[in-house]
């Protein structure tokens, strides 16, 4: 629980094993300690994170195969509770909400008052949360908390949170985490961190704390401890993992790529194809652009604002008067791809894209950041270059 | 050279009560307001620097501050009306209250300037940001070089601060030129584009800094006439306009490749960003 | 003479220029004065003389019915006005009125197009003082064209 630790493997506890009991007396014991408990659950055909309060909730024996524009869950062979990769949702629905009311102001005789909002009550724990998503997390933590000026929602519900991390024991065809470096192990940023080991003779959950609180926590589990078997058949889940990673995003010289070549014939190609539906900006567990609305009731005696994901491939993203400077689909993805994956690393240090593939199996045509950014990066156009601007 | 501090706010998306003291019509549609704080005092600002202005109920516009930063009675603000939330601004009431948030962003490099000719050339409604870093050059004129203020409008009626540039124009330490895009023959002064204005002023284009606010074409057009005449690039300061919400860096709205103007900017030195002001829609 | 000559060679739109060849320019030249308000030349008019201010303020003016006239340029000391001497049929597509008192040199038309087509020496020193005059005035009237400072359209 240290949202502003920088990334970096966290002082880890001894592994130890909790079997399926075990981990519903971790869910137990969360809810008992006032978390709000969110974890996997099935829905409309998808696995979506959800409030839980018993293990049932969660998809066991089911996965998700991904693909450019694709999603479908199938059954496997055993009951894994984790045997998915990712679904549409990330936990940016919890940390960053959809929508969210940041104040109200009342109109009296001589003016107006205006009140924030009080932060939601019970703090998160979420329940699964995988590499790739923590590293959203760190990601978003440095664009809410990093800066000069923090989001005091994001920062209250942040805070708050216990994070119970997973280490992959499912790569989807979409992903491509491992040549992000953030996945597809939990390294840091977690309060306890779990593999799934199922096999014919077990089902059990090899554990490890990543923060005091983590460690107190695991305490008063039902643990046994976890001998040298339990340990390499963790290291082979994520090995397995790593090598069935369906993608590959090449960073090297990406970002200089992408900000000298504005006018690369690319994206033109790809504007052709997208439908600038923001489907992509929805699922990215680091899209983190908002716009507001304010309201009044009807009598005008109370004005309400109320902060909205908003997505730049909309045409009011960049409105000014006479009209908005990002006018073409061509301009709106460029500026989509160029800032995840390039002014981003200007802007916070890092990557906007931690590799879950979640734009390429939600996109309804199948576009793939992947092949994308690649394109661009075969075959640069001609070079523009130049770095931050900024009055130093 | 970066910004002021940012006011010590709680909450940085709250907005402050300010009571409209005064309101003065500068055009058809331009007004400019003073405001007074109801529960604080006047935080400091530099010239160049906006805040976010809230019409109860309608919404929040950035509006950069056009006055005098020595004036700790006030902030003025220079408001166009061209949409919903700048029109419920412009039309604010004296006595009546609006909201604030700021003051937000990058300044003007006036005091780095001092030693140098001054070039502060501003289109249209781009002289009330600049305005602030004129107070700031005029209080102290000396330490400056020629200064020069050259200004473009669309035409006379449409002009800000007539009788302003009047009085910068009869003062010994400063010249001033005002140019109009076209103008019925009453107009005695000069007719056509901003840039055309460089060649006619003396300064010493090697040891000038130009400070540069108005419509982003007349500022691409302006920046290359003084690269032309000898201007270097990183001694060229524009100030940039993007939509925004936030004006703190989060909501995203305002990026300008990898700059957000709210922070970054809005005043951002030509070196860094010639390249892209050449691309369209970025 | 030798006073026009020397003045003549002095104006901006003739700098560097090699002394042998400007001088053959001062055949051409004469010295004119215009108050405020009278005009250098009329739309429509013959295009017969090529004005280099030295001082003043002249307003370049159109005109269309039951409008107000409009002035879409001024130029000032240092400045040249008017290329319609040098492009068939030789008339002016604009009115020039000094809007200040206003000193210019007048070259006569027909005699500087003599000289530059007899020798093409002259001819080119001048093409290439009058073309970068012409397309600055061009790239301006397209800036102007934009209205950037207008409001936007709806």
């Amino acid at each position: 629980m240290s949202p502003t630790a920088p990334p970096g493997p966290d002082a880890q506890t001894a592994p130890v094993l909790l079997d399926r009991a075990g981990l519903q007396a971790l869910v137990d014991a969360l809810v008992a300690r006032g978390f709000d408990v969110i974890g996997p659950t099935l829905r409309d055909g998808a696995i979506v994170y959800d409030r839980i309060a018993d293990l049932a909730a969660l998809p066991a024996g089911w996965t998700d195969r991904q693909e450019a524009g694709r999603y479908r869950l199938e059954r496997r062979a055993d009951a894994a509770l984790f045997g998915y990769a990712v679904g549409p949702q990330s936990w940016k629905r919890f940390l960053h909400p959809p929508e969210e009311t940041l104040w109200r102001a009342r109109r009296q005789d001589d003016g107006f008052t205006i009140t924030p909002e009080p932060p939601s009550p019970a703090p998160f724990a979420f329940l699964g949360v995988r590499a790739c998503e923590l590293h959203a997390i760190a990601i978003q933590d440095r664009v809410f908390l990093g800066g000069a000026h923090r989001d005091p929602g994001y920062t209250a519900r942040r805070q708050g949170a216990f994070l119970v991390a997973l280490n992959c024991g499912t790569a989807a065809g979409t992903c491509f985490c491992a040549s992000m470096g953030t996945g597809p192990r939990a390294e840091s940023g977690f309060d306890l961190a779990l593999t799934e080991l199922i096999d014919a003779a077990r089902h059990d959950f090899l554990a490890v704390a990543g923060s005091e609180a983590g460690a107190a926590l695991l305490a008063v589990l039902p643990t046994r401890p976890a001998g040298p078997e339990a340990t390499a058949a963790a290291e082979a889940v994520l090995a397995r993992t790593e090598a069935g990673m369906g993608r590959h995003l090449d960073t090297n010289g990406l970002k200089e790529r992408l900000q000298a070549n504005p006018e690369h014939p690319r994206w033109d190609e790809v504007a052709a194809r997208c439908l600038a539906c923001a489907n992509c900006t929805l699922v990215c567990p680091t899209c983190f652009c908002t716009s507001v609305a304010d309201h009044t009731d009807l009598a005008g005696t109370e004005a309400t604002r109320v902060k909205r994901w908003d997505s730049c491939f909309t045409a009011d993203f960049s409105f000014i008067h006479g009209g908005s400077v990002r006018a073409s689909g061509k301009s709106r993805y460029r500026q989509w791809l160029t800032h995840k994956l390039a002014h981003w690393i200007d802007q916070f240090g890092s990557s906007g894209c931690v590799g879950c593939g979640r734009c390429i199996a939600w996109c309804p045509v199948g576009i793939d950041i992947t092949a994308e950014a690649a394109a661009i990066r075969a075959m640069p156009g001609k070079a523009v270059g130049e770095g931050k601007g900024g009055n130093a | 050279m970066s910004a002021a501090p940012p006011a010590a706010l709680a909450d940085p998306m709250l907005p402050a009560p300010w009571r409209v003291r005064a309101v003065r019509r500068e055009t058809a549609d331009v007004v400019t307001l003073d405001l007074v704080p109801l529960a604080s005092g006047v935080p400091c600002f530099a010239p160049g620097q906006f805040n976010m202005i809230y019409a109860y109920g309608v919404g929040e516009v950035p509006v950069s501050l056009s006055g005098d930063p020595a004036d700790r009675s006030c902030f003025v603000h220079t408001v166009r009306a061209v949409g919903e939330v700048s029109a419920a601004i412009a039309g604010a009431a004296p006595g009546s209250v609006l909201g604030l948030r700021g003051p937000f962003g990058s300044a003007w490099p006036v005091d780095a300037a001092a030693g140098h000719d001054l070039l502060i050339v501003a289109g249209g409604l781009g002289l009330a940001p600049l305005r602030p870093a004129i107070y700031r050059v005029l209080a102290r004129s000396e330490r400056f070089g020629r200064i020069a203020v050259l200004y473009g409008g669309r035409g006379p009626a449409e002009l800000l601060f007539r009788d302003e540039l009047a009085v910068w124009g009869a003062r010994a330490d400063v010249t001033v030129a005002v140019t109009v895009d076209h103008a019925d023959p009453s107009w005695h002064g000069h007719v056509g584009v901003v840039p055309a204005l460089i060649g006619q002023i003396g300064f010493d284009p090697p040891n000038t800094v130009a400070l540069l606010c108005g419509p982003e074409v007349m500022l691409r057009f302006t920046a290359t006439a003084l690269r032309a005449a000898g201007v270097a690039a990183e001694r060229i300061h524009l100030s940039m306009e993007r939509n925004m919400k936030c004006a703190i860096g989060l909501c995203g709205h305002c990026q300008f490749g990898p700059d957000f103007v709210c922070q970054d900017g809005p005043v951002l030195r030509y070196d860094r960003i010639a390249a892209r002001l050449a691309v369209r829609e970025i | 003479m030798e006073t026009l000559e020397r003045l003549l060679l002095g104006h901006e739109f003739l700098a560097g220029i090699d002394p042998a060849l400007g001088r053959r320019l001062v055949g051409c030249a004469r010295n004119l004065r215009f108050a405020p308000g009278e005009y250098l030349f009329r739309e429509g008019g013959p295009a017969d003389e090529f004005y280099l201010i030295r001082e003043g303020r002249v307003a370049l003016e159109l005109h269309a019915p039951a409008r107000p006239p409009i002035v879409i340029e001024s130029l000032g000391g240092g400045e040249m006005v008017g290329a319609s001497w040098l492009v068939p049929p030789y008339r002016w597509g604009f009115d020039a009125r000094a809007t200040a008192d206003t000193r210019v040199f007048g070259l006569d038309a027909h005699c500087l197009r003599g000289k530059c087509d007899a020798d093409h020496h002259l001819g080119y020193e001048m093409m290439r003082r009058l073309l970068p005059v012409m397309v600055r005035r061009m790239q301006a009237a397209r800036q102007q064209m934009l209205d950037v400072y207008g409001h936007p359209p709806a």
